[in-house]
């Protein structure tokens, strides 16, 4: 009789559906809620992870004022995040324009395209990238066959080592691409025949119709890509590690090793809840800017 | 006319061609590198087939460092992504179920918690969790690589399948819950079926996600011997450590290699779950 209560109970929809999604529910609280919550009490203690945590108030955040580093990977990531996100929208669209128009090759050109979306983020292709642009490395070697014969140390300089990280972020526009591609389809070909009949040539379609019914993609690509771009970590680690001159130090190579090389735990952990901060910011602004350039009355 | 259009056809396909093989020369200069004899890589960096063609590089490479060989790394990476993607699918998909066909209180809440965990990338948890796994005592073990995974942590996936699941008719539950069905037994017997194609998707994903990872090995694995792929492969590339090239990319080549040949079958689950949710590659 009892067993039975408690089956009834579980098969009514309200606990069905907390049963159901309490995985998440423990996850948000034993993943994310329970370290923030740790590390907001961490980053007001001067803490080094070998001794016990001393309760300093907001120092560590009053740290950041007279870091002349952390201004330097804030700008420097900055910079990485403002060049690289747009270009690499700007690429994936134009790509996507030209894989438009199906011909048989189409599926081995997407194929082509997207290859370097999928492994990018792997360690194997930072290091081929670092090896690429070492003063050996196949760049300069091509340079050579094409008659200009150097030896430059692309990662070495301090104006072009952070292009070598803006390249690497360009050359996977792929799942943009894939993204304004299947959004490019979803445009119904009556507008552009309407247009047609209206005398409006392909550049004006193109800015009347095509990007206007895009944004809505843009957009989404901006927000998400703006928040990748800004926490970038591997290939910076691997490829340059912040040289030369910190020119290249991305804000969560230097939150690692403030955390982790320097043993200054506290000011890291700070330095994440500033970084949630930005982030949180960016996405606002985002968001806040949406309805001067976003056409979003649907088709 | 119709010269000047084939004209243009062969000018388009000269275009999209020369860039597509621009794109993935460095992928190519990397394989083709790897079958040559370490000390000719740089020297010949600019022509891409090998002279001498050789296998040394991955009987070199494949050796390791220490006593551990790269086989054992291949294997820890396996077990990592392996385990992580099942917990991945089981508890995203049961979640995805819940968020989708039942009213309970907090659900809206849950929503927009599965939003911000979209938006909230592993780095900016990169500290809080090292610290809180650290006084879970976890730190140098696989438990922060695959635990977590079982609570449908990464809203992707959630937010994916939670889309695919509202696409299926609901009169199809209605039947089963005549039928006597409980909630448990519908998403059993009806709804898991049906997302097996979502699912597919997020098992792809979540696979050369964690395969690549390399921030979490960073973080929590010192041992070497329990070293992922993508850990032993950044030991590869510190200088002073080796210098034998050769081997550097034949290990390259055959971490990509799971990726790649994931690429090749099941391209067409990859562009789906990039088109209709906007997961990134």
């Amino acid at each position: 009789m009892k067993n039975n209560k408690a089956k009834s109970f579980l098969e009514k929809e309200s606990v069905a559906g907390v049963v159901c999604t309490l995985p998440f529910t423990l996850g948000i609280l034993l993943f994310i809620l329970v370290p923030m919550g740790i590390s907001l009490y961490y980053s007001l203690c001067d803490y080094n992870i070998l001794s016990p945590p001393e309760f300093i108030g907001i120092d560590n955040y009053l740290e950041m004022f007279t870091d002349e580093t952390f201004f330097k990977a804030i700008g420097v990531t900055f910079f990485y995040a403002l060049i690289s996100v747009p270009l690499r929208l700007v690429f994936a669209l134009i790509v996507a324009m030209l894989l438009l128009n199906t011909t048989k090759a189409t599926g081995f050109y997407r194929a082509a395209y997207y290859l370097p979306s999928i492994i990018g983020g792997s360690v194997a292709v930072s290091i081929l990238w670092k090896r690429m642009f070492a003063v050996d490395g196949v760049i300069n070697q091509l340079l050579g066959v094409i008659g200009i014969e150097t030896d430059f140390a692309w990662l070495g300089n301090e104006k072009t080592a952070i292009w070598t990280l803006i390249l690497l972020a360009v050359w996977q526009f792929g799942s943009s691409m894939l993204i304004f591609l299947s959004a490019l389809k979803q445009i119904p070909t009556t507008l552009y025949e309407a247009a047609r009949v209206d005398g409006a040539g392909k550049v004006r379609q193109f800015f009347k119709i095509t990007l206007p019914l895009l944004t809505p993609t843009v957009f989404f690509n901006l927000v998400m890509q703006m928040i990748q771009g800004f926490l970038a970590f591997t290939q910076c680690y691997i490829i340059t590690q912040g040289k030369p001159m910190d020119s290249t130090l991305f804000y969560t190579v230097y939150m690692y090793q403030q955390s982790f090389e320097f043993k200054h735990t506290g000011y890291g952990a700070a330095m994440a809840w500033v970084m949630l901060v930005i982030v949180g910011l960016i996405t606002l602004i985002l968001f806040a800017t949406k309805r001067f350039w976003v056409y979003e009355d649907g088709v | 006319m119709k010269k000047k259009r084939i004209i243009n056809a062969v000018i388009y396909h000269v275009v999209v061609c020369g860039i597509g093989l621009i794109m993935i020369y460095p992928l190519i200069w990397m394989i083709m590198s790897s079958f040559k004899p370490t000390g000719t890589i740089f020297t010949t960096a600019g022509t891409l087939i090998p002279e001498t063609f050789t296998l040394e590089n991955y009987i070199n490479g494949w050796k390791g460092f220490g006593k551990v060989g790269f086989g054992t790394f291949f294997l820890n990476s396996g077990f990592i992504a392996v385990m992580a993607t099942i917990g991945t699918v089981a508890s995203s998909s049961i979640v995805a179920y819940g968020l989708s066909r039942c009213k309970f209180p907090g659900r809206r809440i849950l929503f927009v918690f599965m939003l911000v965990s979209m938006m909230l990338p592993a780095q900016v948890l990169m500290i809080p969790q090292y610290l809180w796994y650290q006084k879970l005592g976890w730190v140098g073990s696989y438990l922060p690589l695959i635990v977590p995974f079982f609570f449908a942590t990464q809203g992707f996936f959630v937010y994916l399948l939670t889309n695919f699941i509202d696409g299926i008719p609901r009169e199809l539950d209605e039947a089963a819950k005549i039928d006597g069905c409980s909630y448990y037994m519908i998403f059993l017997r009806i709804i898991l079926p049906l997302v097996v194609p979502a699912l597919v998707t997020v098992c792809i994903f979540s696979f050369i996600w964690r395969w690549d990872d390399f921030l979490s090995a960073l973080l929590y694995v010192s041992e070497s011997a329990r070293y992922p792929v993508s850990l032993a492969l950044k030991l590869f590339s510190d200088p002073g450590s080796s210098t034998d090239y050769g081997a550097m990319f034949a290990m390259s080549t055959l971490s990509i290699l799971p990726a790649g040949v994931i690429f090749i079958f099941f391209q067409k689950y990859l562009v789906e779950g990039i088109s209709t949710s906007g997961l990134k590659g």
